[in-house]
């Protein structure tokens, strides 16, 4: 019973880890553009939407409608303003430009938030609970995972049934090639970051809910997006998905056996994947 | 000849500080086919991305239909209504064959090119792109990504199409039936360039032909005119023999 619990709660907790991860995948995985501020993008968005809620008395869902607008709104920024001038077949100035923006990101939130711990007030959301048989999930969970699973859904039907889907694809496997076929590169790209970062406008909202956020918490959220799209294989989105499970139910397993141990289980698996399937799991070899 | 549809003048085209066409004057009717031949490294390829755009050239030296449209970006020059099937394929991998040539047809709609060719059509023209239209691009024959290179390009729906070595590493049953679709892509009224290795097939497939050694033009004229000899010395340089 304890395992099947601690089954449960990965499962949930890797419906977290997909919202961060599901951005990743689009960036990383598909247009293999490496973007280090991922997860301080996370923690900034959360922020605001800390200071909204406490400044407007917004409610969650509320803070929700106007982070993901906003969220969407810096992704087509960040893509337009910095990672167009450095995107090519080379990954590494994307590595660096983004690198030395996350760091910018920190110190900005620092000098605006200051390095304190916050969360966002769920009105009681947070709180609540469901029991099955002999086992108490949180609604906020249940709620982030049928998020991640609609959200996963939704942007692997984009890419596989859209005309936006299919110009985004030609253009991360040739970007010459999809010019001469009449796409704009840049165009796209600056749309699919605009989503990218717009799914982390749910992921920031979610995270300040469950949890606390401070300005230095990005470089955890970077790593649990980045294994959990290398665990599911680049390029595949449901990939992403099944990787943020595996990673949230190896990390609760963890937990059960030593609560040190949880966050080490999750890279242990990750390293394992890396080592026997480093294509990953849903990848083409 | 009636106007030109596309022409070139004085096209100079650079690669950082190597110097690879100097002054080409180049031009093509409706519906025409011109061939470009010449050795390794004459510029042809270098001539083509010049015209889609893919290299910094001056407005004026690149017109469509006279007007002047040199160094526009690639997207815009499909737009424009020049399409090419670029050497080497250049297939969007990871793709199946359907959706690389639905790319084309997204694009063309949205940029609001109307033409005679469809999915359909061209699943005519090469059944292939049919019976494999689920197939990764991957895993298709060289001659089959040829066939789906053309349609891609002929789905952006061209007035001017440039073909850059489409024979090239092809069987020659292969390289036959690809050219055996030339005159259906012609009776759409679209022109086209063809770049060649093989001289013999360049001259049987265009009306005219363009031959090109280090970066000039050497020799043109109507394709069934010019002699061997002229082709050779041309080809070869020695004497800049204008005909």
């Amino acid at each position: 019973m304890q395992w099947f619990d601690a089954l449960v709660q990965g499962v949930l907790l890797g419906g977290m880890y997909a919202q961060y991860a599901l951005g990743m995948a689009l960036m990383f995985g598909v247009m293999k553009i490496v973007n280090v501020s991922h997860g301080d993008l996370v923690i900034l968005l959360s922020l605001i939407g800390i200071s909204l809620a406490s400044k407007l008395g917004l409610g969650p869902f509320a803070v929700m409608a106007a982070l993901v607008p906003l969220a969407v709104g810096l992704g087509w920024l960040l893509q337009k303003a910095v990672l167009n001038r450095v995107v090519g077949e080379d990954p590494l100035p994307s590595l660096i430009a983004t690198f030395g923006l996350s760091l910018a990101l920190q110190n900005l939130m620092l000098q605006i938030w200051s390095a304190n711990s916050r969360s966002l007030p769920g009105g009681g959301l947070e709180s609540r609970s469901l029991a099955f048989g002999g086992i108490h999930i949180g609604l906020l969970p249940v709620i982030v995972l049928v998020f991640a699973v609609a959200l996963t859904w939704g942007l692997d039907l984009l890419l596989r049934r859209t005309r936006f889907g299919r110009a985004l694809r030609a253009a991360a496997s040739d970007v010459e090639a999809a010019a001469m076929t009449g796409i704009n590169p840049r165009a796209v790209y600056a749309s699919a970051t605009a989503i990218a970062v717009g799914i982390l406008g749910f992921a920031a909202v979610f995270q300040s809910l469950r949890s606390t956020v401070a300005p230095s918490d990005g470089g955890a959220q970077l790593i649990y997006a980045f294994e959990a799209v290398i665990i599911g294989g680049m390029g595949s989105v449901w990939g992403a998905f099944i990787g943020s499970m595996v990673l949230g139910v190896t990390q609760a397993i963890g937990f059960r056996i030593d609560p040190g141990f949880g966050v080490l289980a999750g890279h242990l698996v990750f390293l394992l994947v890396l080592a026997t399937r480093p294509q990953g799991l849903f990848g083409r070899a | 000849m009636t106007d030109p549809v596309l022409s070139t003048h004085a096209l100079v085209a650079r690669y950082g500080d190597f110097q690879a066409l100097y002054g080409v004057d180049f031009q093509i009717a409706e519906a025409e086919a011109v061939a470009l031949i010449g050795a390794n490294g004459a510029g042809k390829s270098t001539f083509l991305r010049a015209i889609m755009g893919l290299l910094p050239v001056a407005p004026d030296m690149v017109r469509l239909a006279g007007q002047p449209i040199g160094g526009t970006p690639t997207d815009r020059m499909v737009q424009k209504g020049i399409a090419i099937v670029p050497e080497g394929r250049r297939l969007f991998t990871g793709m199946s064959v359907e959706d690389n040539l639905r790319v084309a047809v997204d694009q063309a709609e949205r940029l609001g090119r109307k033409g005679g060719w469809s999915l359909a059509r061209l699943q005519q023209l090469f059944p292939i792109l049919r019976d494999k239209a689920r197939t990764p691009v991957q895993s298709l024959s060289g001659g089959q990504q040829q066939m789906v290179s053309i349609g891609r390009a002929l789905l952006c729906q061209p007035r001017v199409l440039l073909c850059d070595e489409i024979s090239l590493g092809l069987a020659p049953k292969v390289i036959r039936e690809i050219y055996a679709a030339l005159p259906e892509i012609r009776a759409q009224g679209t022109s086209v360039v063809l770049v060649e290795q093989d001289v013999g097939l360049a001259q049987s497939a265009s009306d005219r032909l363009y031959c090109m050694l280090e970066g000039r033009v050497t020799l043109t004229g109507a394709s069934g005119a010019v002699t061997r000899e002229d082709i050779g010395r041309a080809y070869f340089g020695g004497s800049h023999a204008m005909v």
